[in-house]
């Protein structure tokens, strides 16, 4: 049947401080989408780069169709037939769609010269192979972050890889392009492809992997068939423990308006934007990619201009022009993208926390280690952050540990309004609960909290209210008891259900 | 997307031409055929040497070459003083010298910059005065001036043995090969590779340290040729030649859409950019402004070339982004 | 400290080389340890020095500024159109700052209005300011000054050796280094050198300080155009030529990033003098100007390619 086409025995891999993978085993077979789960920090991406050839494994072996392999370098593996999808999408955003696919191989002519034309139809070709209707001289900055995505995919099948990574493909996705991806690895592994796909999605888990590997803290701790695997064991072995409430979710009473919006509108992104904020509620924002979401909240925070349409707090409507207006008012924004966007990785854990409130911390501008050192302990305490010390770099934390850093950051700035984009994306099951606790405790202090979000189960758990928006606009509101993932999913697609499932 | 390429160098070309409109109806005699060869001499230097710089900025990662005035300096004046001492070698073979020189200095910044690892910005920086610091170290701070030129070495940029003037030629050379280069061979593609993102270019193989060193090598060659123009061209090699030439070369990069970070760009877009500063140049006596009004000129224009392809660029970029959403 | 962190620092680094360069030259003539001669010729580098403080701010910020020489050019122009029509010394001071601030202003606004890499405007810039200098005077020059203003460049503190240059560098250095290391705003101008987005999303005002640093640098090149008017009498259209790129080295050879977010500024100011002596001991034997720009260029070189060569051959007596 489904031969065993790849086999790691007894993997280690070390770096200064960390063992990152302790004689991990790992088999796939041809024709089988396997789920590889585990925590942040467990050894998925350390394993990742073993396969293609970043790092070298310190012991252990690496079994290629029945041979022994040694991945030298990235070239190496991807002509032993692997390939890789990124997490973040590593493309040429100024070249177009078929010179991202060739770039490194370019076709060329019998004059040497590079054969274009040839090139072209190929693309052509692959795109339309996985049903993808994207016009292949697009530069690809002129595409949605899932084209890019999907982009990337016909990049690998290109290579003719034969072992396909997927690393988190969906987190960006809308769940009409998470369909489509659905569609296209269930194809491939009907050619026979195996797929390593790398998720903390039991959405797509379930959907579409055959079979799973758990590791944890850099271990091999079992495998086993989905869909004869229910989610808890799952959960068990991942953490070593079971886990009864994913949201742990406290009533908490709703008082007055904190924060009212009215007719926000920025022309192509979002229109006619109108809610209301109390305290201690969390009011859900739910939607597809492209919806606007984080759009809207950008414009609240003062990244962006509205064009049109009003904020108001406590019932004084006001202009915000900069994230420092925002601050000085009493609004906090975790954003989407924590890397770029919410820490600064180069700097320690100190100079980030205090960065939103550094002038308040300085006498006549003068810095104050003391109180520095203060604010830090108590919302890094606060928040859990697991470090050495807090003159550590940010960049050597892992992925959950960062967005604690950007929480306590935001805490410290005592907010009155604490907007949420995605605050759970990638990262581990523990840390997102205990994060979800930490909101609710906020909402419990009085805090007005938008949770932007496209995991229904998080919105349905931990939201007051919900706002639903599609392509810019708001198409559905729920209080929670009366939302269902249906109606969430209907209103979050517009009226056009042809395009969904 | 050929249709946007075209756009940007398209509406360059319009603008030039006018610009060069509005030159003529001040002074009619900017038009004549014979002016406008006159520019094209004038500016073939620039053509050629803003077409390696374009290569060494689009090979990202902060990619410049500060250095390119000073290696025409030094190769002109090794070439110069070889010619004084040494007329009888003939002009074929100091062709060659030139640009083995040339390939030389480039090399060294190549190194540098691909192997050491040294931000391009400061390595150039810093051949551009030790290049320079070398044309007085040889000349002993003398010139090689026109009666110490053999006349074939005088003559080589005046000639006209194919319809149009050597100097010309060797643009149009340097132009077709250039262009050629970075649109139809595998590793002139991968300079936008590199440049566009550098990691995605080292995951599918793309060997980053050669491709860094050949681009400075290359701007090296054509530096080389460029000296030895320079110096028959105006028939002296002087320790100032060629001074501030490096600013004309990224200007005329900008100007021709050259983005500075690096990943787009293209060989007629910079030809563009060059001739445009040419124009400008030699419109100056024409309209009647001293010739020292040349460079706050070009520095105005720059700088209006810069702000009216940014903010040009960016609304098409919004409309085509929401195009390509559905 | 163990020997490695302190031999691993750049600024130790540097301040070791400057002894070097000290002992080499007090070697090499006589002339060199004399303690007027030393306060001498500092007159040679004090202006640069001035600019390389702000330029140290705007490189920490990962922008660049490449038109401070021909911001300087163009104030020394308008102060020499000042003094020709009989302006006080007073006034030539207002309007060598004043020009200085307005061209840098200009340089920001472009920058953060349009969005524009530093880089490209300043090229542009750099030919425009200069541009003008040439423009209005061409080949003539302004050598009409009023006595009073020769104090600033010429001028020594009353009863000492000690140049007025010199000690206006040295307090202004303190308080350059005093606001980078020991302020809020130091702290910002850091962040935003690591990391601009994320600054701008935790509330700085990055581009508002992107502003505020190229009206400072193009104030300092403007008090620099006075001082160094005021030392040679008279201003011509190349005035300060070439200097934009020797503040950069120096800048950078004093360990700061050309990336940003990294850097101290005693290094640059160990550098300024690093590189102000070598000159000066080049030139009491005589070495032409050109051939110690041979030097000045390697030594930028070695200068980056050192600390990465050290830590290789660190990483591989460990290993």
């Amino acid at each position: 049947m489904n031969e065993l086409i790849l086999e790691l025995r007894g993997v280690s891999k070390s770096f200064p401080g960390i063992k990152a993978l302790d004689r991990v085993d790992f088999k796939i077979r041809s024709g089988e989408v396997h789920a590889l789960i585990g925590e942040n920090g467990a050894g998925k991406s350390t394993l990742v780069k073993i396969l293609t050839g970043i790092y070298q494994p310190d012991e252990g072996e690496i079994v290629l169709n029945g041979k022994r392999v040694e991945f030298k370098n990235p070239i190496v593996s991807q002509e032993a037939g692997i390939a890789a999808i990124h997490q973040e999408a590593t493309m040429f955003p100024m070249l177009s769609v078929v010179e991202n696919i060739y770039m490194g191989h370019h076709l060329k002519n019998r004059f040497g010269f590079v054969n274009w034309k040839q090139m072209r139809k190929n693309t052509k070709y692959l795109l339309s192979r996985l049903g993808l209707d994207i016009n292949p001289n697009i530069l690809v900055k002129d595409l949605s972050t899932a084209q890019r995505h999907m982009v990337e995919i016909v990049k690998a099948l290109s290579l003719n890889a034969n072992i396909i990574i997927m690393d988190e493909p969906t987190s960006a996705f809308s769940m009409r392009e998470t369909e489509e991806l659905y569609k296209i690895i269930r194809q491939l592994r009907e050619e026979g492809k195996a797929i390593i796909f790398i998720s903390h999605k039991f959405e797509d888990i379930y959907e579409i992997a055959d079979y799973f590997t758990v590791l944890r803290d850099g271990r091999y701790v079992g495998e086993g068939v989905v869909s004869e695997t229910p989610q808890d064991k799952i959960i068990n072995m991942m953490v070593g423990r079971s886990l009864t409430q994913m949201f742990p979710k406290i009533d908490v009473e709703i008082g007055d308006v904190v924060m009212e919006v009215r007719n926000l509108s920025l022309n192509g992104l979002f229109e006619d934007i109108s809610f209301e904020l109390h305290r201690g509620e969390i009011l859900g924002f739910f939607g597809l990619i492209g919806a606007g979401r984080s759009e809207v909240m950008e414009s609240i925070f003062g990244i962006v201009k509205p064009e049109r349409g009003s904020i108001s707090l406590g019932g004084e409507e006001i202009v915000i022009n900069s994230p420092d207006d925002a601050i000085k008012r009493g609004i906090g924004y975790v954003p989407e993208d924590r890397q770029t966007e919410g820490t600064i990785l180069s700097m320690n854990i100190r100079e980030n926390v205090t960065l939103p409130i550094i002038d308040k911390l300085s006498g006549r501008g003068i810095l104050n280690r003391i109180k520095e050192n203060e604010i830090t302990n108590k919302y890094g305490k606060r928040m859990e952050i697991k470090a050495s010390s807090w003159e550590q770099l940010v960049n050597n934390l892992s992925g959950g540990n960062q967005q604690k850093v950007v929480l306590a950051k935001w805490l410290a700035t005592e907010p009155r309004i604490l907007i949420l984009d995605e605050p759970t994306k990638g990262i581990d099951v523990a840390t997102k609960s205990r994060v979800h606790e930490f909101i609710s405790e906020l909402a419990a202090q009085g805090l007005g909290i938008i949770l932007v979000s496209s995991e229904i189960p998080e919105i349905l758990g931990m939201s007051d209210n919900i706002v639903v928006m599609h392509e810019g606009r708001i198409t559905a509101r729920f209080k929670r008891e009366e939302a269902s993932s249906e109606d969430l999913l209907k209103a979050a697609m517009g009226t056009s259900l042809e395009r969904a499932i | 997307m050929k249709a946007l390429l075209k756009r940007r160098e398209f509406s360059l070309f319009i603008f030039i031409l006018f610009t060069v409109f509005v030159i003529s109806l001040r002074a009619p005699r900017f038009l004549e055929w014979s002016n406008l060869y006159d520019i094209l001499n004038d500016t073939a230097i620039l053509i050629m040497v803003a077409i390696g710089q374009f290569m060494v900025i689009t090979s990202g990662n902060g990619g410049i070459d500060l250095s390119v005035a000073s290696g025409i300096a030094l190769t002109g004046m090794i070439v110069g003083m070889l010619n004084q001492y040494h007329p009888e070698i003939p002009i074929g073979v100091i062709i060659l010298i030139a640009m083995f020189v040339g390939l030389i200095l480039g090399s060294f910044n190549g190194i540098l910059v691909a192997y050491a690892g040294i931000p391009p910005i400061i390595t150039t920086l810093g051949t551009m005065s030790i290049y320079r610091g070398f044309v007085f170290v040889l000349s002993k701070g003398e010139w090689v001036s026109a009666d110490e030129m053999s006349n074939s070495f005088r003559h080589l940029p005046h000639g006209t043995p194919f319809g149009v003037t050597n100097i010309i030629l060797f643009a149009i050379i340097v132009v077709v090969l250039a262009y050629i280069f970075t649109t139809r061979t595998k590793t002139g593609r991968e300079i936008y590779g590199i440049g566009g993102n550098r990691t995605a270019a080292q995951y599918v193989g793309i060997n980053i340290r050669k491709i860094s060193f050949m681009v400075y090598a290359i701007s090296g060659v054509i530096v080389g040729l460029a000296g030895l123009l320079w110096v028959s061209r105006y028939a002296s090699a002087q320790n100032d030649t060629a001074m501030g030439f490096e600013l004309q070369t990224v200007a005329a990069c900008v100007i021709g859409g050259v983005a500075i970070m690096g990943g787009s760009g293209t060989v007629p877009g910079v030809v563009l950019g060059a001739i445009f500063l040419g124009i400008i140049n030699n419109a100056l006596p024409v309209v009647n402004l001293s010739p020292f009004y040349q460079m706050a000129i070009q520095g105005f224009v720059i700088i209006f070339a810069i702000v009216a392809n940014t903010v040009v660029g960016r609304k098409t970029q919004a409309s085509l982004a929401r195009k390509a959403k559905v | 400290m163990k020997l490695s962190n302190i031999y691993a620092k750049w600024e130790s680094i540097l301040f070791l080389l400057f002894i070097l360069v000290v002992v080499f030259n007090s070697f090499l003539s006589p002339y060199f340890l004399d303690y007027f001669n030393i306060m001498n010729t500092t007159f040679n580098f004090m202006e640069r020095a001035l600019v390389a403080l702000s330029m140290t701010f705007i490189i920490l910020c990962a922008d660049i500024d490449i038109s401070v020489a021909g911001i300087i050019a163009l104030s020394s122009l308008f102060m020499g159109m000042a003094a020709a029509h009989g302006a006080g010394t007073a006034t030539l001071v207002v309007i060598g700052l004043g020009v200085g601030v307005v061209a840098g202003l200009l340089n920001g606004v472009i920058i953060t209005k349009f969005d524009i890499p530093s880089i490209a405007v300043t090229i542009g810039s750099m030919s425009l300011f200069r541009g003008i200098a040439y423009a209005v005077l061409g080949d003539k020059a302004y050598t009409k000054y009023p006595k009073s203003f020769e104090y600033f460049g010429q001028g020594y503190i009353p009863g000492t050796v000690i140049p007025f240059e010199l000690v206006l560098f040295i307090v202004l250095a303190v308080v350059f280094g005093f606001v980078l290391h020991r302020t809020s705003f130091g702290r910002k101008l850091y962040a935003i050198g690591n990391n601009s987005t994320a600054s701008k999303y935790s509330g700085i005002r990055v581009n508002r300080i992107r502003m505020f640093l190229f009206s400072l640098n193009g104030f300092m090149s403007g008090l620099a155009a006075i001082l160094l008017t005021s030392r040679i009498g008279s201003t011509r259209p190349n005035i300060a030529n070439g200097w934009e790129l020797e503040i950069i080295t120096t800048v950078v050879l004093g360990g700061i990033a050309i990336t940003g977010g990294k850097g101290k500024m005693i290094g640059v100011v160990i550098g300024i003098f690093l590189i102000g002596f070598l000159k000066f001991g080049m030139g009491l034997v005589n070495i032409p100007g050109k051939v110690m720009n041979i030097v000045i260029g390697f030594l930028l070189i070695i200068a980056i390619m050192l600390p990465e060569q050290i830590e290789n051959l660190r990483k591989k007596a460990g290993s």
